[in-house]
């Protein structure tokens, strides 16, 4: 598959994810291309001017509804919802057409649970995730899962809105 | 009168990092059924200044804490003595003080110090009890915490667990992005506070061994949880468990021998497994498809008491582990997880849900009746002191976690509050009776 990058661009992403590889954080991770040619050997400080050239991956254009890796859920449950279905359905349809990209599904819940009833609650998620992308097809080897439960909050706030944005599965597209 | 003359070494200390900010403790709920006593100021008889430690202060914290007495401030004491020949007991009778304890510290060779203290009954002008404890200057606030055991349990017949440690993990940093974790051991009263593991990722569950010498606790330094266990005095640590999926909420066995932690038995499946820590063997206890996690042993060690919400919500069951179908054990409200139980195996503390807030209850096993604690909103994490006498826990203060603890009949209750700014406490755990 045949995303083209520039190397400048590739550069970019790989120091960044070379510079939080022991904290990936799921909302502003980086989507890694797996067809990309390797990095150019184009001096760091161009990198800055790289993206208006490129033609960026639809895991990172805004306009496209795959840069929306987040999939939110009603307090205590892991069934999808319906307003998800299609953000999904897009990213099966990808990782069905690049069958070497990997990703990681990271669960996460509210704190209103004990910590280790919010692992497995964020685990039910991440897996309800998981399975929603197997049955349309996507190849198991191709996803990880992974559950935080409370930790890595988005929002530390103790109310309704900070709830429903911490009660989350997150898609995590993996570098190669 | 005669002095029963008793020699306790100082406990070693953990040779770990220097010690950080303490805990104040504050009374959010007390009783007027505490029983007033009187420690007096210990006389310093050692050459050069008195220590930082004032060994009466610690006690009189400690005592306090235990809801069971209200030790006076010492401005309002009428006398000072620190000699019994000095006490003059009308002036403790018309403060209407049951207990008064004095003590002096003197040199013992070698830099040592010994710590003498006594008791008396404020009715009677008898001595309870006499003892003198040799200690390290180092050790002094240690040797406070023990002669409070040893008071308290003179005068109620329960042993005390004031000499005991506690585990937390803290949290620093921001939401979601560049949080740090840190495994903290600390005195039960939250003083002496050392960091004995660190991490840029979460950890969680610490649990401790019979023997206080090792924490197990879970670790996503890898980006997936791992179950780990660690000497805290030597500082060596040693991976339990990696498998795919879940490796969560470890529990030692009453014996030490047995972990029982929540692996996944299949995708999305968590169960109870329970790994003999000589061989590492597993053997799988739960086989619902539901989330069966917080695995807590009985203290005879031959049932597990769990979470389930193998009915629809979270319950608390109890299995055999000789075998039989597990037996649901609570029945009140929609969510009742994270089992302890407490060390004569009558009652079972839990984080109870009630309108979405958490609260810490409690439940007679003999007559199945649940009690509510705590009035917080996100109170949760109990666990027991090894008398039984309190439950600590974690609370919600200003938005961070903090340490708090209760009386299990939930007559006094008191925060442990960091001053710490930006640092959340998580995830208490008290610590056994410790042999020195």
């Amino acid at each position: 598959m045949k995303i083209l990058r520039s190397g400048l661009m590739l550069l970019a992403v790989a120091l960044f994810v070379a510079g939080c590889a022991k904290t990936v954080k799921p909302v502003t991770a980086p989507a890694v291309s797996t067809a990309a040619a390797p990095a150019s050997t184009a001096p760091m400080t161009s990198t800055a001017t790289a993206p208006t050239q490129a033609q960026i991956s639809p895991l990172d254009d805004p306009s496209n509804i795959l840069y929306k890796k987040v999939v939110y859920f009603d307090f205590d449950k892991s069934n999808i919802k319906p307003d998800f279905l299609d953000l999904l359905t897009a990213h099966a349809k990808y990782l069905i057409a690049n069958p070497n990209q990997k990703i990681r599904i990271e669960g996460y819940t509210d704190e209103r649970g004990t910590w280790e009833y919010n692992i497995a609650l964020g685990d039910r998620r991440a897996q309800s995730v998981r399975r929603f992308l197997l049955f349309q097809g996507v190849n198991p080897d191709q996803i990880s899962t992974v559950s935080f439960g409370e930790a890595h909050a988005v929002c530390n706030e103790h109310n309704e809105s900070c709830w429903s944005q911490n009660r989350r599965a997150v898609l995590v597209y993996l570098g190669q | 009168m005669t002095r029963k003359l008793v020699l306790i070494i100082g406990l070693a200390m953990l040779p770990l990092a220097a010690a950080r900010a303490t805990l104040e403790i504050t009374v959010t709920r007390g009783v007027n059924t505490a029983v007033p006593v009187a420690i007096v100021p210990f006389a310093w008889q050692v050459q050069g200044l008195a220590p930082a430690t004032d060994v009466a202060e610690v006690i009189s914290a400690d005592l306090t804490r235990s809801g069971h007495f209200s030790a006076i401030p010492v401005k309002s004491m009428l006398e000072k003595p620190t000699d019994a020949s000095a006490i003059n007991f009308t002036n403790w009778r018309i403060l209407a003080v049951n207990d008064l304890v004095i003590g002096r510290i003197k040199p013992a060779g070698s830099g040592n110090y010994q710590v003498e203290f006594q008791v008396f009954s404020v009715y009677t002008g008898q001595q309870l009890l006499g003892l003198s404890v040799l200690t390290t200057p180092q050790s002094l606030r240690w040797t406070a915490h023990k002669i409070s055991d040893l008071i308290y349990q003179k005068l109620t017949g329960q042993r005390g667990a004031f000499a005991t440690r506690i585990a937390y993990v803290e949290v620093s940093g921001k939401a979601g992005k560049d949080s740090h974790y840190a495994l903290v051991v600390a005195d039960s009263d939250g003083a002496n506070p050392q960091t004995v593991f660190d991490s840029n990722e979460p950890i969680m569950s610490p649990d401790w061994s019979p023997d206080g010498k090792y924490l197990a606790y879970v670790s996503f330094e890898d980006q997936h949880p791992a179950i780990y266990w660690q000497n805290i005095y030597t500082g060596r640590r040693e991976l339990l468990s990696e498998k795919p999926g879940l490796n969560s909420a470890p529990a030692f066995s009453p014996d030490g021998k047995y972990l029982a932690l929540v692996l996944s038995s299949s995708p999305g499946n968590p169960d109870i497994y329970v790994m003999d820590l000589s061989t590492h063997s597993l053997r799988r206890i739960t086989t619902s498809d539901a989330i069966d996690t917080e695995p807590e042993w009985s203290p005879d060690g031959r049932s597990l008491y769990f979470t389930s919400d193998r009915g629809g919500s979270p319950q608390i069951y109890k299995v055999n582990l000789s075998g039989g179908s597990p037996q649901r054990i609570t029945f009140d409200g929609t969510y009742n997880a994270r089992p302890r139980i407490s060390p004569d195996g009558q009652t079972l503390a839990m984080v109870h849900r009630d309108n979405g807030q958490l609260h810490i209850a409690v439940m007679n096993l003999n007559t199945g009746a649940l009690l509510t604690l705590t009035d917080g909103d996100l109170d949760k994490s109990p666990s027991f002191a090894p008398n039984g006498s309190m439950i600590i826990y974690e609370a919600d203060y200003r938005n961070q976690g903090v340490l708090a603890e209760v009386s299990v009949d939930g007559q006094v209750r008191e925060r442990l509050s960091e001053s710490q700014a930006g640092v959340s406490v998580h995830a208490p755990v008290w610590g056994p009776f410790l042999s020195q």
